[in-house]
């Protein structure tokens, strides 16, 4: 069963969620990172770590002696990754997204492909759970091959917890994409709303059931419940503003392990995740 | 004319919030929010749009079950997984939210079936605001290629700030570092970045840092809610003097800063002295720095 724990906003507390509740439940869990542009699951799990995989993106290499500077790969290449400058061809990796066009349209076979490494994944474990993490290069733009890569990890037989990214764009649906279940993690401000409202429009896109949790929920004004109440969304769980979790969370530790009644929260938050799942 | 940009890395550090802080402050200025995906700026600044315009990018394949003659060669040469086999009919079909638009697929496809449509990926706006023109954007749910949404709305807010002959171009970011941080960092005078003494604050300040360094951007530094954890903010001050980065401010947790943003004010407006001290200080202290570069 695969969990992903997405919010529209940053800040509002995902991976707070993600890794208090893959923590808890523990063995045959694996929590995946896929904000590989600002991991930090790993930040409150200090995993250690096992395996570490670079990743790679393909991006065109010509032959100049093959290359007859004919254009067609310029012509086919929708991303203007490949063109042809009077006598020279020039490749900006950067544009890039590997999709290996340029080299299959070659007329003169002057087109390989050669690795370009954009980031890594990482993969530890803390006590019984597994931890997955992607990073992406510094200076790169592209995060759904690192994704993508992160996502490879997910075993069939296990639970798995993805902490997505924020946003609405292509990071965040490669993380969400293949979810049982999406869990939105909000704040009750007007920001907060404004952005639950753009993931709730992810999710409905996607056809994935998702529920809501509100953190800091005494901090605001009720606009998210009235909200969630008129569109019918459940309400999963209500955090409160408390200075001793913003303690917990600042200095990297998990709430289930020092304000112990965290614990049956999150436990039983699994347990509404799963029913909710099955409807 | 000097641009700056908000930015933090991590999200829900308080960009928004000193974003529209300087609004108040600083006089005649464009302000623009390159948070394309989930922008916030304008809740706060409550824009009447004097101009809205498509933003058409990109474009997404479709398979014309008429002419599919079931080769299979697309699917077998798409990388992205867009494409998949309907059981019933036999047909190949597109997963347009896994198509990158590469059109690999409709220019190999043998009996010519697979069309290439462009994507309406989302609208941008010149507004007026009580603050001065204000130029932004929504992306589309699901829609990719934010960094050039970004790069179309800079583009015309530094087309109106030297028609208009104004002092400021002030950018409010989105958070990460990836393809709309690079593109709203393009151009840019100084990045503030805004913290928070938490350790993934520090972790994706760090990293964002790191990212204006790759293209050369000046760096100064905001700790929003220092009072939260005064040990991580000695951390972010040493790293900052370290890195030869000022801290250009420190601004405490307080409820009041959320109590404005519920208001749809600015901190400036909702007239506490100790906060507008707090804001003002900052403010000038990031005129100084472009009068001291």
């Amino acid at each position: 069963m695969i969990v992903s724990i997405a919010s529209g906003k940053g800040g509002t507390g995902k991976t707070t969620v993600a890794t208090n509740l893959a923590s808890v439940l523990g063995i045959s869990c694996q929590l995946l990172d896929c904000d590989v542009e600002e991991p930090n699951a790993h930040l409150f799990l200090d995993p250690v770590i096992n395996q570490e995989n670079k990743v790679f993106t393909l991006v065109p290499k010509v032959d100049a002696e093959k290359c007859k500077l004919c254009g067609r790969c310029q012509e086919v290449c929708a991303y203007n990754a490949i063109a042809v400058f009077g006598k020279k061809h020039l490749v900006f990796s950067a544009l890039c997204h590997g999709c290996g066009a340029c080299q299959y349209f070659c007329p003169h076979k002057a087109i390989s492909e050669e690795k370009k490494e954009i980031g890594i994944v990482q993969k530890g474990t803390k006590n019984h759970l597994e931890i997955i993490t992607g990073k992406m290069k510094i200076g790169e733009a592209m995060a759904p091959p690192v994704i993508r890569e992160v996502k490879k990890y997910i075993k069939k037989d296990f639970i798995t917890i993805i902490d997505a990214p924020p946003g609405t764009s292509c990071p965040v649906i490669e993380s969400v994409k293949g979810s049982d279940y999406s869990v939105l993690v909000t704040e009750p401000t007007p920001f907060g709303l404004n952005d639950l409202k753009l993931g709730v429009e992810v999710l409905r896109k996607l056809k994935i059931p998702f529920g809501v949790i509100i953190n800091r929920f005494d901090l605001g004004n009720d606009k998210t419940i009235q909200y969630c109440e008129n569109q019918d969304i459940d309400i999963l769980m209500k955090i409160p503003f408390d200075r001793e979790i913003a303690r917990v969370y600042s200095k990297g530790s998990l709430i289930i392990d020092e304000i112990p009644s965290y614990r049956q929260k999150f436990l039983e938050l699994w347990e509404s995740i799963k029913i909710k799942a099955r409807k | 004319m000097k641009q700056i940009l908000i930015i933090s890395g991590k999200g829900g550090t308080g960009k928004t919030v000193v974003t529209a802080a300087f609004a108040s402050l600083a006089e005649n200025k464009i302000l623009v929010d390159c948070d394309v995906d989930a922008a916030n700026l304008h809740l706060i600044l409550n824009p009447e749009s004097q101009e809205v315009h498509e933003f058409r990018s990109g474009k997404t394949a479709f398979i014309s079950k008429d002419q599919c003659c079931s080769c299979g060669l697309c699917q077998s040469l798409c990388r992205f997984e867009a494409i998949k086999k309907d059981t019933l009919s036999d047909k190949f079909l597109i997963d347009s939210v896994s198509c990158e638009g590469c059109g690999f697929c409709a220019l190999a496809c043998p009996s010519g079936a697979i069309e290439m449509k462009e994507n309406l990926s989302g609208q941008w706006f010149v507004s007026n605001t009580r603050f001065g023109l204000f130029v932004h954007a929504k992306l589309g749910i699901a829609e990719e290629n934010s960094g050039k949404l970004v790069a179309t709305v800079k583009q015309k807010a530094k087309e109106l700030a030297k028609k208009n002959n104004v002092d400021w171009i002030i950018v409010d970011g989105s958070p990460g570092i990836g393809c709309p941080v690079i593109a709203s960092l393009s151009d840019v005078d100084c990045a503030i970045i805004v913290s928070e003494p938490t350790v993934s604050g520090i972790h994706d300040a760090k990293r964002v840092m790191e990212v204006a360094d790759h293209f050369k951007v000046p760096v100064k530094m905001i700790i929003n809610k220092f009072d939260l954890n005064e040990d991580m903010t000695k951390k972010i001050e040493m790293f900052s003097l370290e890195s030869n980065i000022e801290v250009i401010g420190k601004i405490p947790f307080d409820k009041r800063i959320v109590e404005s943003v519920s208001q749809g004010k600015t901190v400036i407006e909702n007239g506490n002295q100790d906060l507008i001290k707090c804001f003002s200080e900052i403010w000038e202290r990031v005129k100084k720095g472009f009068f001291a570069l």
